[in-house]
């Protein structure tokens, strides 16, 4: 999972209104390098939740001093744009699990692949 | 262009495949749109035939087209055309001279091609077709391996195959400019493709789903009914970042059955990743994740540039959601465990295409598209059973006819608003906002129509030709 999906993802859990962001708790983490697309990076940027963003990627030890707020003008700054890519594309959770920060519900991740399922009495 | 070409010169020549004939206008005003084009084809505009003539086109708006179709098999300068060699040699002698000659130099290499719809020419009368041309002030070389022009005559010889006239329809001569994409169908297709499924999408649908969806590189693309990624393939093809979930664990992960003749159990790696990886286009590759698409797992926002998806009719994959008929449940013991399968229960169809069209309306952006698979049974479908959306625009339905009695139809939405209370009451007052509960009968109907046919049919005919999806 990488963090661009954990940033559109939330808890539905039956009951729970703040379910965002999913808590990561990754027992092995990988970073795989993906070809750098400024133009991709720089129109997620205005879609994404960047707070979650930072706190997904301090958790995991990839903050690359990122600052609180995506900085004015990203589109032309390399620097910036690269490091959020990293964060976005190449750092990956491979196995691990989500946690609703509400009800405590986990959503395990194995190979890469959260699982999300509910089961039958949570939904 | 249009300031050096005068209305009446400024005509592109399309030849269209002759398969998929539904979907080809869809195909080809999508990719204009994505120009910010509009296709502006004449009076007499026959959309069936092999062969369009386009106006008000530039060369280069031609060229983005055929870098994405595979409805279009190539297209052409028109210099002239008629019903008859003697119409089009006037066409052709009224052509402006100056938008000739630069083609036809002296020091350059030329060949002419004779192309034939509906009819095979001998090799002698294709040599007397291209020497009537010889009024054409050709000052070049022929070179016929490796010529700097390609010019094309094309003739029409009709649409039916029993009854082809001595003398064509109608007459085209054109320079050429550019191939479609066919070619993806051959170097695509699923019989040569990693991890495949049952159901896997044919590579040149895909294609055609992804140009109506009007994906384009830097585009988010979300499928939720992914299964095997197929048209997250044809996605990335075009450039765009893909993502999909699926409720079927092995699926996702690769694992159980293989869907191949001669191969038992799915090998290690079989996945929707090793499939972009195998095209060239990981660098693409988002996530896939097990999912219930009844339950969206999506945070609120437009996140999705489009939606494209083949959902389950319950045929050949079973229609699913997480739940239960039962009305209590007793929670399993290893509640979190990896190892818990959840119950699944029958998703509705009508069920399906109303949770699918909301979905839409809340997370795809302004102006982005939905573009999925509606079966229908064929004697009982009328237009009305296609669901609408306040906030999503009918582009455009097109049918595959899968039996002589069912079909299914490419269906194409364009989100115009977003979202707002007032939707819900509308949904309620308009019978096409609420989900048609004909759509749930349609395996019964399915499977009734099979029985009925082949005890009929088995004495008589030859059965059908299935087509894959």
């Amino acid at each position: 999972m990488k963090l661009l999906t954990h940033n559109m993802l939330t808890s539905h859990v039956k009951g729970v209104t703040k379910g965002y962001p999913l808590l990561i708790k990754a027992t092995e983490v990988k970073v795989n390098e993906v070809e750098f697309q400024p133009q991709f990076v720089s129109r997620m940027i205005p879609k994404l939740e960047w707070s979650a963003l930072i706190q997904a990627a301090e958790g995991l030890g990839y903050l690359q001093d990122l600052p609180n707020a995506p900085i004015s003008n990203y589109e032309n700054n390399e620097e910036f744009l690269r490091k959020v890519h990293r964060v976005l594309l190449e750092v990956e959770v491979i196995e691990g699990c989500l946690q609703c920060p509400e009800s405590g519900r986990q959503f395990p991740i194995s190979k890469g692949v959260p699982n999300m399922l509910l089961n039958e009495d949570e939904s | 262009m249009a300031l050096h070409c005068g209305k009446t010169f400024c005509q592109y020549l399309l030849h269209l495949a002759h398969d998929n004939v539904d979907f080809r206008l869809p195909e080809i005003k999508s990719l204009l749109s994505l120009r910010g084009r509009k296709c502006d084809p004449p009076e007499n505009f026959k959309e069936r035939s092999p062969f369009w003539r386009l106006n008000g086109l530039s060369e280069d708006d031609v060229h983005s087209v055929m870098s994405r179709t595979v409805c279009a098999k190539s297209a052409f300068e028109l210099w002239g055309h008629g019903k008859t060699a003697a119409e089009l040699k006037s066409s052709l002698l009224e052509y402006p001279k100056e938008r000739m000659t630069p083609f036809l130099q002296q020091e350059s290499t030329y060949k002419i091609n004779v192309y034939t719809f509906n009819k095979t020419l001998l090799f002698k009368d294709r040599i007397e077709k291209i020497n009537a041309l010889d009024f054409l002030p050709f000052q070049g070389k022929v070179n016929l391996k490796h010529p700097d022009h390609i010019f094309c005559l094309l003739e029409d010889y009709g649409l039916d195959p029993n009854d082809i006239p001595e003398e064509p329809f109608y007459i085209y001569f054109g320079r050429w400019i550019a191939d479609g994409q066919r070619e993806l169908i051959r170097s695509h297709s699923v019989k040569k493709r990693h991890f495949i499924g049952n159901t896997s999408m044919d590579a040149g649908l895909s294609f055609i789903m992804a140009n109506h969806a009007k994906v384009k590189p830097h585009d988010l693309v979300y499928d939720p009914f992914v299964g095997t990624g197929s048209l997250l393939v044809a996605c990335s093809h075009f450039g765009a970042y893909v993502c999909g979930t699926d409720i079927d664990y092995n699926t996702i992960h690769g694992v159980g059955r293989a869907s191949r003749k001669n191969q038992k159990w799915r090998g290690p790696d079989e996945n929707i990743r090793a499939n972009l990886r195998q095209y060239g286009t990981e660098v693409f590759y988002v996530d896939v994740m097990v999912s219930d698409a009844s339950k969206p797992v999506w945070r609120k926002g437009t996140l999705f540039d489009a939606i494209i998806t083949d959902p389950p009719y319950g045929i050949r994959e079973s229609t699913r959601r997480t739940g239960s008929h039962k009305e209590i449940t007793n929670p399993p013991e290893n509640l979190f465990g990896e190892s818990h399968v959840p119950v699944s229960m029958v998703y509705h169809l009508s069920d399906v295409f109303a949770d699918l069209l909301n979905f839409a309306a809340y997370h795809l952006v302004l102006g982005g598209r939905l573009v999925y698979w509606l079966p229908v049974y064929r004697p009982e479908y009328c237009e009305e059973m296609v669901p609408l959306h306040p906030c999503l625009r009918l582009v455009s339905n097109c049918e595959q006819t899968l039996s002589s009695h069912t079909s299914r139809r490419l269906i194409t939405m364009e989100k115009t608003k977003d979202p707002e209370e007032s939707d819900a009451l509308q949904q309620l007052a308009n019978p096409r906002f609420t989900p048609n509960q004909g759509h749930n009968s349609f395996r019964e109907k399915y499977f009734s129509g099979i029985t009925k046919k082949s005890t009929a049919k088995a004495m008589t005919e030859p059965p059908q030709t299935k087509k894959s999806d």
